[in-house]
């Protein structure tokens, strides 16, 4: 194995980390993944923001091989995924995944180091997930969320040059989530690829440079976390009129969604006070005035509607 | 790019048989039953007449080889069979399967690990017999015994693999327990077959274990076919075995990362 992968490895340099052409899989009747064509380059901090079973777990499956997909292709590296040069480049933290209860945090570290051509050091990769306190802990005695910090260190243990992170935050408490996300962005800095999903906007923008929504298998946007907030509303404001109101009412207000059911109108936006300003100056009287935050859910149902 | 682009395949291996050591070693379910149940089997059943020497066969060393027979069978079926289901019903696979290790160095580990389980296992029973028994052999023989019974051991590993990729995590126990422990009975490995009721004489020809359990009894002279034959009933009884396992194996990879 001394020169042939050479120059794989130098090919594989060259190509970009994640490539999807046309990349689609279906279970049976569903269709999780609709056809998504993504290249994610050497460096990136990427977030697959979706509501649940938007297909994002697959769509990383398909990246790292554990799924095939039914039409198009994945390549890691400028590898097939499966292959094991591709992995050895590669850490992972996936959800429904498990291990052993038996082994110490320290023994498991050491045992997936060893998978890796040129791994961090033991402490180093414990320290990263913050769990130095735990390093002679049996895995069985964690909690939940020192599992998921363990799994954390799992995937960074081996020094790699990307890193899957598959709802990596999930079950921690706020201390845990912000050291977990400090590391992510310390990886980040330092060069590492970084390929995450979340269904939290708000763990998205402050990490990911950029933003692919995902929502019922297909790509709906891709692009800066400035553009996607701006793209997402992320209020719903809802109220009665005395006087009926048609669309009309609403044209050239940043109005993302709109309806008018029975005399009361439902809408999202990014700029609710703007909104509620320009109604008030067009003289419409507003009653039972709700404003509340817009779940991602219905958020990005508005933004499939339009796309 | 001066690193090399994937870890190197020893290391891995040894990495994980040692993992895979210390994880057996700390599971009670795994480490009394293998090592420790097959001396308490031969305490009620060998000791009481160890001292007896019949047709020029010291009874004690035959039992020892029986129950040697049965412990190896007992770390194969048990240690693939209720370790891989259980490894399946906690997922283990999937991360395993996103790592760099190959899934052949994964088995592979898991193979070194029972083998040395099953070598601790006879050394432990064979020192038992020797010391509280007073059953005495050469070296030798002790020696071909246990290579013998190490080396044949490939239809168990087979067959707990079936079990293991077959069943979940909490029938696997049960499966195993159905399948081996009338296997041995009926083999001859508890109580001497020419003692079994006669249509169980007539069965045990056809059994795994019986021809297992000849490799050992045929090195203290006390074989009922040559070694060959039994060798060929072992060699189909692993490729059925085999074939069962794979087709679980390969039904759960469809299921799972196809």
């Amino acid at each position: 194995m001394a020169c042939a992968p050479l120059v794989a490895h130098n090919l594989g340099a060259m190509a970009s980390v994640v490539e999807l052409r046309g990349a689609r899989k279906r279970f049976g009747q569903i269709e999780a993944v609709k056809g998504v064509d993504l290249t994610i380059g050497a460096g990136e901090m990427v977030a697959l923001l979706g509501p649940n079973g938007a297909g994002k777990t697959t769509s990383i499956s398909l990246m790292l091989g554990l799924r095939r997909p039914t039409a198009g292709e994945a390549l890691l590296f400028g590898l097939h995924p499966e292959d094991r040069r591709a992995r050895s480049r590669c850490g992972v933290m996936l959800q429904e995944s498990g291990t052993t209860g038996v082994l110490t945090v320290a023994e498991i570290v050491d045992l997936f180091r060893a998978y890796y051509p040129s791994p961090l050091p033991t402490g180093r990769a414990i320290a990263l997930a913050g769990l130095d306190a735990k390093v002679n802990a049996r895995i069985g005695t964690l909690s939940g969320g020192e599992r998921q910090r363990l799994y954390f260190a799992l995937a960074v243990c081996g020094d790699p040059e990307a890193l899957f992170l598959d709802e990596p935050t999930v079950g921690m408490d706020v201390e845990a989530r912000r050291g977990v996300l400090e590391s992510i962005r310390a990886l980040s800095k330092a060069g590492k690829t970084i390929v995450l999903t979340t269904h939290y906007l708000e763990e998205a923008d402050q990490l990911a440079h950029r933003i692919v929504v995902i929502d019922h298998g297909v790509v709906i946007a891709d692009a800066t976390p400035r553009e996607i907030k701006a793209r997402i509303p992320s209020k719903r404001i809802n109220f009665s009129s005395e006087t009926a109101l048609g669309e009309s009412t609403f044209s050239g207000l940043a109005v993302q969604s709109l309806e008018i059911r029975d005399g009361r109108v439902h809408l999202l936006s990014n700029e609710p006070e703007a909104v509620l300003r320009g109604l008030f100056e067009r003289g419409v009287v507003v009653r039972d005035l709700e404003v509340t935050g817009a779940a991602l859910e219905e958020a990005f149902l508005s933004m499939t509607r339009r796309a | 790019m001066t690193t090399a682009p994937a870890a190197p395949l020893m290391r891995m291996l040894l990495a994980q048989t040692r993992s895979e050591l210390l994880m057996r070693w700390r599971v009670p379910a795994f480490s009394v039953t293998n090592l420790a149940l097959p001396i308490v089997f031969f305490t009620f059943f060998g000791l009481p007449v160890a001292h007896i020497v019949r047709g020029g066969v010291s009874i004690g060393a035959y039992l020892l080889a029986s129950f040697g027979a049965y412990a190896v069978g007992n770390v194969m079926v048990y240690g693939f069979g209720i370790g891989v289901a259980n490894e399946r019903g906690m997922k283990i696979d999937r991360l395993m399967r996103a790592s760099p290790l190959p899934p052949l160095v994964f088995m592979l580990a898991k193979v070194v690990t029972a083998l040395v389980f099953s070598l601790v296992a006879l050394v432990l029973l064979i020192g038992f017999g020797i010391v509280v028994g007073g059953i005495h052999q050469t070296p030798v023989v002790w020696a071909t015994i246990i290579t013998r019974l190490l080396a044949g051991s490939l239809p168990f590993i087979a067959l707990g693999f079936a079990i293991g990729y077959w069943s979940g995590p909490n029938a696997a126990p049960a499966l195993a327990n159905l399948i081996y422990l009338p296997l041995s009975f009926a083999s001859g490995l508890f109580v001497p077959l020419n003692q079994l009721p006669v249509f169980i004489q007539n069965l045990a020809p056809y059994l795994p274990s019986y021809h297992y359990a000849q490799l050992a009894w045929s090195a203290l002279g006390a074989g009922r076919e040559p070694l060959g034959v039994s060798l060929v009933w072992l060699g189909g009884y692993t490729v059925l075995f085999l074939a069962l396992a794979v087709r679980s194996y390969r039904r759960e990879e469809r299921a799972k990362f196809v």
